[in-house]
């Protein structure tokens, strides 16, 4: 039995919008854009000192710069902006009432206060330890004590996701089981609770080191159970943008997934085994066995991974049948190329796909396997693969879809509509060159955290090939057209929120910018029950193909190393 | 392969309501069972196992 609640109806989807949900949406995701474009600032910072011919910080404001970007980005834009995924996908999709929205905004505000304190403890440049802040390294006890604020606000912000899914559920506000989009995000909000718990248990004993209650911490313990929040945070982007993905989907072009059961079933593996990837930053750990590392990075990850090849083949796949469905037959590849491909929504969130399974995922399995690990851990390839997942997977997938939540939510047209057709391109390309060619040079040893690859103030001498300091050049290049990108999409989304033409019903009629019944689609159930997709099994020949050369040529590549005749 | 529609699953919900639900079904459709699969699993093999291999290290003398 549905009560009633402060709500609005969407006249571009029909979905009723909770009031309190709305208001707890905008906030996440206005603060996750600043911290996109603060952490963003820091990472061309970075680059540009990455970039031997440029070189432009000296080593102390490096550091600090490579942790407030590693935090900005990997914890709080990201993670804002799935609290408000959270909320879309619940009280939205399932068109009821959030659950006390008091504890939402009470965990708004703990994650907003935790993440500036965390940023300031980093500006004071005594907190320069980087993203993974290892120990013995000491921070200032608020580096710890922001991140542990945040790290609550967020845990209240999942428990109000998992009350709203209680709420829909006994008022009745969905029939059967809840849509798949939502589903996506019940992953994400696991998989959040696992990395939080982990964070609170490592983040709390060393906040109480840092101020002197504890006298030591266990290093490598505390990789361990860190590495359960560090690399976990990332897979809550996975489950999160998957939900995105299927979300643009339904509603830029009406699709459905190929098999609903089949992608609800590669969420489950996700969520029972995506979060043990962590391990693969154990690989070279002394002391940990070959059967602790085995097991958690390459078979029980395998079903993880096959989840996501699941999804890889069904978001392409979904949008292939419903192009063919929407009259885009002719060929192999016509329903690709009729593709909305100046709808950035749509082309970001396709960019995503292919630029997440082609780069992140080969390159994580790759990097998940033990002996392939020796070939690059440590280096900038690391750094590559997951430029490859976060930027060009998850930042391209939240960027993509908030150009339907600035209208949808925000009621506001966007500005700038050329810039906007262009953003999701350039700021692909930049991040598909970051993660390449940082890649290339960790395959040549470049060191990952290292400051200057020259080794100028170096006792001994140590020469990388020159290949390596092309491509660093490169990757500063690169670098600053995802930039470029980054403050294009920044500059549209501020403008449209401040002084876009509000969005009414009659704009909604004239101009729709969602496919028709999009609206129903992503809130309800089905397939497109074909399999008569030539497109997409070309598509994913060329990926199995890929990825069998380049598993195999990084064989090839430990063969070399240890010449045995 | 056909997945049931949206008038599909009206049709079937109004045909009976005590209509067994695969247990599949009912696993995934359970927030809460998939909250705990969703820590223990990880929990045990990676956190719990990966604590107990480093407890075994034998401290230097």
């Amino acid at each position: 039995m549905a009560t009633t609640f402060a709500h609005r109806v969407c006249p571009d989807t029909g979905l009723k919008v909770c009031r309190h949900a709305e208001a707890l949406i905008k906030a996440n995701a206005v603060v996750a854009i600043v911290f996109l474009a603060i952490g963003g600032l820091f990472g061309l910072l970075v680059a540009l000192t990455r970039w031997p011919a440029v070189h432009i910080l000296p080593a102390d404001l490096f550091y600090l710069a490579l942790t407030a970007h590693g935090a900005d980005i990997l914890i709080f834009w990201i993670i804002f902006f799935e609290i408000a995924i959270l909320y879309f996908a619940s009280a939205v999709l399932l068109n009821c009432r959030l659950a006390t929205p008091r504890f939402g905004w009470l965990g708004f505000w703990l994650m907003l206060v935790g993440a500036l304190m965390a940023n300031v403890a980093v500006l004071q440049g005594e907190s320069s330890v980087m993203f993974t802040s290892y120990v013995p390294m000491q921070a200032a006890p608020h580096f710890y004590l922001g991140l542990i604020l945040f790290a609550v606000g967020a845990l209240i912000a999942v428990f109000v996701f998992f009350g709203t899914l209680v709420v829909a559920q006994h008022e009745k506000t969905y029939e059967g089981s809840i849509p798949l989009v939502t589903f996506g995000a019940v992953a994400a909000a696991i998989i959040a609770v696992y990395t939080i718990a982990s964070g609170a248990i490592i983040l709390i004993p060393t906040f109480l080191w840092s101020i002197g209650l504890i006298g030591d911490i266990d290093t490598l313990t505390y990789r361990l159970v860190w590495w359960g929040l560090g690399h976990s945070s990332q897979q809550i982007n996975v489950a999160a943008h998957v939900a995105v993905w299927y979300a643009i989907a339904a509603l830029t072009i009406g699709s459905k997934p190929l098999s609903e059961k089949v992608s609800r079933g590669a969420f489950l593996l996700y969520i029972a085994f995506l979060p043990i990837a962590s391990a693969h930053h154990l690989l070279t750990d002394p002391g940990i066995s070959s059967e602790f590392k085995v097991f958690n990075t390459s078979y029980a990850i395998y079903l993880a991974v096959l989840a996501s090849m699941i999804h890889g083949m069904s978001v392409p796949g979904a949008i292939e049948a419903a192009q063919r469905r929407n009259g885009f037959t002719r060929g192999v590849f016509g329903w690709l190329r009729n593709a909305p491909w100046g709808n950035p929504a749509f082309s970001g969130m396709f960019l995503s796909v292919v630029m997440f399974g082609f780069v992140g995922g080969i390159s994580g399995v790759v990097l998940g396997t033990e002996q392939l690990n020796l070939l690059m851990h440590n280096t900038l390839y690391v750094t590559g693969h997951f430029h490859g997942t976060v930027a060009a997977g998850t930042t391209l997938a939240f960027m993509a879809i908030t150009y339907l939540v600035v209208p949808l939510i925000f009621r506001r047209e966007l500005i700038l509509k050329g810039w906007c057709k262009w953003q999701p391109y350039l700021f692909g390309l930049g991040a598909f060159g970051i993660s390449m060619l940082m890649m290339g040079a960790g395959t040549l040893g470049v060191s990952r955290r290292h400051w200057d690859m020259t080794f100028s103030d170096a006792t001994l001498s140590f020469d990388y090939p020159p290949a390596a300091f092309l491509m660093m050049g490169l990757n500063g290049v690169f670098a600053v057209l995802a930039t470029i990108g980054g403050i294009m999409f920044i500059v549209v989304v501020v403008g449209s929120v401040l002084v876009g033409k509000p969005r009414d019903e009659e704009t909604a009629k004239t101009a729709p910018i969602i496919f028709q019944g999009g609206g129903a689609t992503i809130s309800g159930h089905g397939g497109e029950a074909t399999l008569k997709l030539p497109g997409t099994v070309t598509l994913v020949t060329v990926f199995f193909i890929s990825f069998v050369l380049y598993y195999f040529v990084n064989w090839k590549f430990l063969s070399e190393v240890w010449p045995l005749s | 392969m056909a997945e049931p529609n949206n008038t599909q699953q009206h049709d079937d919900s109004e045909a009976g309501d005590d209509e067994r639900i695969p247990p599949m079904q009912a696993i995934i459709d359970n927030p809460f069972l998939l909250l705990f699969i969703g820590v223990a699993v990880p929990a045990v093999f990676y956190t719990i196992w990966g604590i107990m291999e480093i407890a075994a290290i034998p401290i230097a003398k």
